[in-house]
């Protein structure tokens, strides 16, 4: 397989989406969602469980395949190409790698070690010259501060390790785009923070994010965009401040009152 | 009966030449059946009805099938169809064939019970096709399927002996032309276990190691 190295549509925001919609059976999950992400945004997309946002997150690089709508990165289509066609696994497979992603049980590969693991795609899938990959994966696990771990088997590392391998992971295919699928949901509280310090850095260095997170002081923080989603609708979107200090709709402030204004449950 | 060992000993050539021939039988076989029936699980997994109808109807026909009739059928049977098999290709293609079935399900069933999120990842990172199967799916595949895989190779082995009734020159064989010239039974045929018995040694050791290897990912 050769790396695909269309060039970007000048011009063109970093992603695209128009009218995704998505049903599972009778379920719809997804309506006539469209927003377009500009270069060096992050973007996080929040919501009620069960409001579509993860869903939307994978019908991005068609891990989930809409029903209709039109995905473009770069410019470029995602999934149906310029003609209408449904793209060959093939064809998807080489989008795909434009498109780094991040999941919420880490999904790190447990044959390979850590360095493996951030080398695997950049060696196999675009076909890099190894020098230069093991030199950048190196780089990278620097930057997730794991370096020292580059030759341990994901097996041996706490939740919030495999989380950093698996940002390196995603940072080594140098993508347009980063997506993150609620990536702190499956750590424990005390190891949240050094995954979403990590992310924070990526953001402050201009990487092009959209993030699925529970994490509310981090998307008031961070995110230079919310996109607020309940039962498979964009309600709401604007800047972190204007959402979280004065929400416009009804839904949004109860999904606020629960999430952020409510007393902290006591940890035991 | 120190005796009879001693005369089984002096027909050593002939019992090693029998053991050569099982080894090479064996070795081509296992590593033929596990890569088709590598290729074979990946129709078992696909998603559209049809080729997992044909991939089910064959695996589960040859696994219902006991092997020395299968021997028979391919020996004897088809060349009243007009197909000739020497005993060679016919010994290679009866183990190849019915062995691949059984990996070809050994496989399936490792894989159905993997954790989808790694294999899913694979394809974010746009692996497709042939190129998924080879890098993500398979290799942890291999590690928990080791120790059933390696079963089966001893299986491999074992099924190897009925080959001696369509005259193949493998070790069951050579021990019973060395009982039949000499009037040894006993000493002819426990010669011959210990040998099978070295070569399933062989076998649990590779088996041990995939293990280890296993072990240290988990």
């Amino acid at each position: 397989m050769k790396r695909l190295d269309l060039p970007a549509v000048a011009g063109a925001p970093t992603l695209q989406l128009a009218g995704i919609s998505k049903s599972f059976g009778s379920l719809k999950v997804l309506e006539n969602i469209s927003f377009d992400v500009a270069r060096g945004e992050t973007v996080c997309l929040l919501g009620p469980s069960g409001s579509g946002k993860s869903t939307l997150l994978r019908c991005i690089n068609w891990l989930e395949r809409p029903d209709g709508g039109r995905v473009l990165l770069d410019g470029l289509p995602v999934g149906i190409s310029t003609g209408g066609v449904v793209m060959s696994d093939r064809e998807l497979a080489l989008m795909r790698t434009r498109i780094g992603m991040v999941f919420q049980h880490f999904a790190l590969w447990p044959h390979l070690t850590v360095l493996q693991n951030v080398m695997e795609a950049p060696l196999h899938v675009q076909k890099r010259p190894k020098a230069e990959v093991v030199e950048e994966a190196q780089a990278m696990l620097r930057r997730v501060g794991l370096l020292e771990k580059q030759d341990v088997f994901p097996a041996r590392l706490s939740g919030g390790q495999k989380q950093r391998v698996g940002i390196a992971r995603a940072l080594a295919m140098k993508p347009s785009l980063l997506l993150f699928d609620e990536p702190t949901s499956a750590l424990d509280p005390e190891l949240v923070g050094e995954v979403l310090a990590v992310m924070r850095d990526l953001a402050r260095d201009g990487m092009t994010m959209v993030v699925v997170t529970h994490e509310m002081a981090f998307a008031r923080e961070v995110a230079s965009r919310v996109i607020f989603m309940d039962r498979g609708v964009v309600v709401e979107s604007g800047t972190p401040e204007a959402f979280f200090n004065s929400p416009n709709t009804e839904r949004a402030q109860q999904f606020l009152l629960r999430y952020v204004a409510a007393p902290a449950a006591p940890t035991p | 009966m120190i005796h009879d060992f001693g005369v089984v000993w002096g027909e050593r050539g002939l019992l090693l030449a029998g053991l050569g021939n099982t080894v090479l039988l064996s070795v081509l076989a296992a590593i033929c059946a596990l890569v088709l029936g590598a290729l074979l699980s990946t129709v078992l997994m696909r998603q559209s009805k049809a080729p997992v109808l044909v991939a089910r109807v064959f695996v589960d026909g040859l696994r219902c099938t006991p092997f020395l009739l299968f021997a028979y059928i391919l020996y004897y049977g088809l060349p009243s169809l007009g197909i000739n098999f020497d005993n060679w290709s016919a010994s290679l293609t009866a183990l190849i064939v019915y062995h691949t079935a059984y990996m070809a399900e050994i496989l399936r069933s490792a894989w159905a019970a993997q954790p989808r999120a790694p294999i899913e990842a694979g394809m974010a990172f746009g692996y497709s096709g042939l190129g998924l199967f080879r890098r993500i799916v398979l290799p942890p595949l291999l590690l928990t399927a080791g120790p059933v895989v390696g079963n089966q190779m001893i299986q491999v082995i074992k099924d190897s002996a009925f080959l001696t009734v369509i005259a193949l020159p493998e070790l069951t064989h050579a021990a019973s032309s060395i009982q039949s010239r000499h009037y040894v039974p006993f000493a002819a045929f426990i010669a011959a276990v210990l040998l099978y018995w070295a070569l399933c040694l062989v076998i649990e050791a590779g088996v041990a190691s995939v293990g280890r290897m296993a072990e240290a990912r988990r």
